[in-house]
């Protein structure tokens, strides 16, 4: 029935047009069944072969998608944009609102179109220009809308207020991506804000789909909170979707590079003024999430562990200041509140594995409040549990691996670190008041120098250092003793996702023969499978490449100019299991096999879903 | 003899502890050759001291007890020292007089940590204690249990110990079966009960087969083994432990015990094991490692310093000339990657698998 009301809205179409009789919705439906002979018979016109052919077009719309949601928003758009001709299209309304009476799922479906075809109007136009297709469906789709607002004045409001908030946060894109200058620039900016546009949707969808919320408010308000796709380009699976999109995506940044395509590539210089600009103007925001997130994106506050807690404590203050409005069950608002300051963090930098884990671990908790608890019961628990999953997974952890860790280092040993690891600076720090007598040989690389800032801290302490650059790693490791090395997350297979250099620090080493030490909390390992560091990776701001302390000649100043140079700045890389020799977790020493086992154990202790 | 004994113990003016689970080894093979009726000699000097030892705590006969136990269950050959440290634990449990499940765990948490002190370099002893406190803990969350009850069934789950280290070794020759064909040849190293009943098992089940023994010096323990196995009728060569190499092409397997299986999936066993690891994985010769569960223990090993260091006296027959050191270390780690089966009676396991064993037990 479904697939027929299309065929029979186009037929209705055409009888009006012709006759230009039939205002009322029963007299405009009456007349078009009898008469498909008729419409077939007038086919052959040439003003007519466009609408007969939207059925077919909107079928392999739909089809394609898979996703009714994906529907209505250029056909409510493309009306907006047939507003020079207003009688052509009060008389498709009228014909088409008998289908649109009959069946309610298209009713949710045209609503959620209004909201976007609001925020779409400057952008549909071009894209109506570009492309004859989308234009026909949008024909098809456009009346589909109108007949809502005449209907319910409260679904009529809800979709002003909400098409506002869409306005918005176009209005915020199209600041944050900075393209404002000249014609030629404006032409680029536009493609690009429609595929951020365009990106929402289908997040919408996607976050519809995991979360499985049947009653519509929630729903709409999740994906109205969740603007950002970015966490997609996390998984395996949406790969091939990025890939498809990243070529519109082009314009995101100058120079960007192919193999890499697929992660997202954003000019870096401009971020953080226009956030600061902003300040007065993210209302919705808690300023302690707004303050981590500018944090995270000066670099101020990094490392897995770091910003893990900084986002718990931000969101620790937020459910302290947290009220819930009225007509609303606490958890599902305050859940898309956290949605929504997950997708600013995200917006800031992409969320580590640790981060993800603990976002898990803090809505799982707030699903499973009881109903009694009154509201300030409620925000003592998951503040509460905000502090326990500090104190037990991070805090409590790091202890227990140094306590491990301790037991491998012995005296006359030269340990090996990379980079500046927390846990490997207080593996470190312990082993000194211990009494034990080694020697740190503190490996660095650029563009971070994270290394340098962990060799002033042991240095002050008495220890012994060594510091060194990753070139000359080959030549240090013949006099190591040991490798410690922390890690961002550690995956199913066993795979070790770290800074990047980590794996070739862990390569060298067993090629010497040194045993490779990872020290990682085990609400940093995940159950994804990752064979190597493209499919999935963070991509720094490439002018730091350039940046050279001490140089006064910058030889590559305008190297965007050149379309045959670009720069990559990998934030992560992904060591195999093959290469490291232990796993030093708070449930003990581990062989990298055995990963799978405590994501398992995790799971039975109901910390998450 | 006088004379070079004497002198022997000039040239080490500090001689590193003689670890007891390998005298206790040495005893139990019992192998009669001039240099074993010395080190008896050696023995029973030191033994009226270690009485005399156990002698001074009377005092308190709860904690000199459990030791004392434990040399009475560890004297009997057939017995495992794990079987040995769960007996002495039931003992304990047996002759407490405590009134409720907390007081009788610490307790037990007292004599086991005296029975792991007692010989810091026995894994399996520590790995038996380890396993048995386990139970006791698991066993004292069942708050519905009455105190007796739950005693009883401590103390009958410790006597039935003994059975499952027997069954143990049923169930590893069981499987083992699959892996020794007709016509086989198969090296072996070192004096393993587990081991021994595996090729027990499979000449029973007539099958023919050809086993090469190491000698295992200083132990001698391959005349040992080479003697029970010619008694079982099965065709055995006896090689210097430096003839492995020159042998192993002829070898289709290695059958090796373990002192103890580490969290790794590597095993601690008699040193030897892992040269003779490395020789058959570079000819790629399959290593089977036959070991009960109960001496899986929570250790991580990196290399061969990584252990409690476990010593034992090594007679070369002649003086050692003064300013030469002698490595004196009884054990060795062999690494996960050099084996390639562990029989257990859990099944037959990958090396990887025994992380996960740990894990499930101890989490």
């Amino acid at each position: 029935m479904d697939l027929r009301r299309p065929p029979r809205s186009s037929s209705g179409g055409v009888e009006p047009k012709i006759r230009q009789v039939g205002f009322f919705t029963p007299d405009a439906s009456a007349p078009s069944e009898p008469m498909p002979p008729a419409a077939v018979v007038q086919a052959p016109s040439a003003q007519q072969r466009p609408v007969t052919a939207s059925p077919p077009a909107s079928d392999d719309f739909s089809q394609g998608r898979l996703s009714p949601v994906m529907i209505p928003p250029p056909r409510h758009a493309d009306h907006l944009a047939l507003g020079p001709h207003p009688p052509a299209a009060a008389d498709v309304v009228l014909a088409t609102s008998a289908p649109v009476r009959s069946s309610p799922r298209l009713d949710i479906v045209s609503e959620i179109g209004d909201d976007d075809s609001w925020s779409r109007a400057p952008s549909a136009v071009e894209l109506e220009e570009n492309k004859c297709g989308l234009a026909e469906i949008r024909n098809e789709g456009a009346p589909a809308s109108i007949p809502q607002k005449q209907k319910t004045s409260k679904a009529e409001r809800r979709a002003i207020q909400e098409a506002q908030r869409a306005a918005k946060a176009a209005a915020k894109e199209a600041d944050k991506s900075g393209k404002s200058a000249g014609a030629a620039m404006s032409k680029q900016a536009k493609p690009a804000k429609t595929a951020q546009k365009k990106d929402v949707p289908q997040a919408a969808s996607t976050l519809a789909s995991e979360k499985k919320a049947t009653e519509r408010p929630p729903e709409r308000e999740k994906k109205l909170d969740a603007p950002h796709p970015r966490m997609q380009f996390d998984d395996v699976h949406k790969v091939e979707k990025a890939k498809k999109r990243a070529v519109v995506n082009q314009s995101e940044a100058q120079n960007r590079v192919e193999l890499f395509r697929h992660l997202p590539q954003y000019v870096h210089g401009t971020q953080l003024p226009d956030l600061e600009s902003k300040f007065f103007q993210l209302e919705p925001m808690h300023p302690s999430v707004y303050k981590v997130g500018l944090q995270y994106l000066s670099g101020e506050v990094s490392g897995g562990n770091d910003r893990c807690v900084a986002m718990l404590l931000a969101f620790k203050e937020a459910i302290k200041d947290y009220t819930t409005p009225t007509n609303k069950t606490l958890s599902r608002d305050l859940t898309a509140k956290i949605s929504s300051y997950v997708s600013f963090l995200i917006e800031c930098r992409p969320l580590s594995i640790s981060m993800g884990n603990a976002i898990r671990f803090l809505k799982s908790r707030i699903a499973k409040l009881p109903h009694a608890l009154s509201e300030s019961e409620a925000k003592t628990s998951l503040q509460s549990d905000i502090d326990r999953f500090i104190n037990e997974k991070i805090v409590l952890a790091d202890k227990v691996i140094v306590s491990h860790a301790i037991t491998k280092v012995r005296d006359n040993d030269v340990l090996l670190t990379y980079g500046s690891s927390t846990v490997v600076e207080m593996i470190l720090d312990y082993a000194h008041e211990l009494g034990r007598n080694f020697r740190v040989v503190v490996v660095d690389s650029r563009p971070k120098l994270e290394g340098q800032g962990l060799l002033r801290r042991l240095v002050a302490k008495g220890i012994n250092c060594t510091y060194t650059h990753i070139n000359a790693i080959s030549y240090i490791m013949h006099e190591v003793t040991r490798v410690l090395l922390g890690a961002s997350s550690i995956l199913s297979n066993g795979t070790v996702y770290s800074r990047v250099g980590t794996a070739s620090v862990a390569m060298v080493a067993h090629a010497f023969g040194v045993p490779v030490l990872v020290c990682c909390e085990a609400y940093k390992f995940h159950e994804r499978v990752q064979l190597d560091s493209i499919c999935a990776n963070e991509l720094g701001d490439p002018d730091v490449i350039l940046k050279i302390p001490g140089k006064a000649e910058d030889h590559l100043k305008n190297w965007a100019d050149s379309a045959n140079l670009q720069l990559l700045n990998l934030t992560y890389d992904a060591t195999p299991p093959d290469y490291v020799s232990m796993i030093i977790t708070d449930y003990g020493m581990l062989p990298p096999t055995s990963v799978p086992v405590i994501v398992r154990e995790y799971r039975k202790e109901q910390l998450w879903i | 003899m006088e004379p070079d004994a004497a002198q022997n113990p000039s040239p080490s003016p500090v001689p590193p502890p003689i670890s007891a689970y390998y005298q206790t080894r040495a005893e139990h093979h019992a192998v009669v050759t001039s240099d074993w009726l010395a080190h008896a000699a050696a023995a029973a000097a030191a033994f009226p001291g270690a009485d005399t030892a156990d002698a001074a705590p009377p005092p308190s006969p709860g904690g000199g007890g459990v030791i004392e136990e434990f040399n009475f269950w560890r004297r009997k050959p057939e017995a495992a020292e794990a079987v040995a440290a769960i007996m002495a634990l039931a003992a304990v449990i047996r002759s407490s007089r405590a009134t409720t499940m907390m007081e009788l765990e610490i307790e037990l948490k007292k004599a086991s940590d005296k029975l792991k002190s007692w010989d810091a370099t026995s894994i399996s002893l520590s790995a038996a204690c380890d396993l048995f406190m386990r139970f006791v803990t698991r066993t004292s969350h069942l708050e519905h249990e009455k105190f007796d009850a739950a005693k009883s069934r401590l103390i009958e789950r410790g006597e039935k110990f003994g059975e499952i280290s027997l069954k143990a070794r049923k169930t590893i020759a069981m499987l083992s079966q699959d892996f020794i064909y007709d016509g086989c040849t198969i090296l072996v190293h070192g004096y393993s009960r587990v081991v021994l009943e595996v090729l027990k098992l499979a000449a029973s089940n007539r099958k023919l087969f050809r086993v090469l023994c190491t000698e295992g010096r200083p132990d001698r323990t391959g005349l040992r083994m080479s003697n029970e196995l010619a008694a079982l009728g099965i065709p055995v060569k006896v090689l210097i432990d430096s003839a492995v190499a020159y042998s192993i092409d002829e070898v289709d397997m290695v059958f090796v015990g373990a002192d103890g299986v580490v969290e790794s999936g590597g095993i601690i066993n008699m040193m030897g094991t892992y040269q003779i690891a490395l020789v058959a994985h570079t000819m790629d010769k399959p290593v089977y490692v036959a070991a009960e569960s109960y001496k899986f223990a929570r250790l991580y090993p990196l290399d061969q310093k990584d252990m409690t260091p476990a010593h034992r006296p090594i007679d070369f027959g002649v003086p050692i000339p003064i300013g030469v050191e002698v490595e004196t270390s009884a054990r060795d780690y062999t690494p996960p990657q050099y084996l390639t089966l562990l029989l257990t009676d859990l099944g037959v396991l990958t090396p990887s698998v025994v992380s996960d064993e740990l894990i499930q037990l101890y989490l």
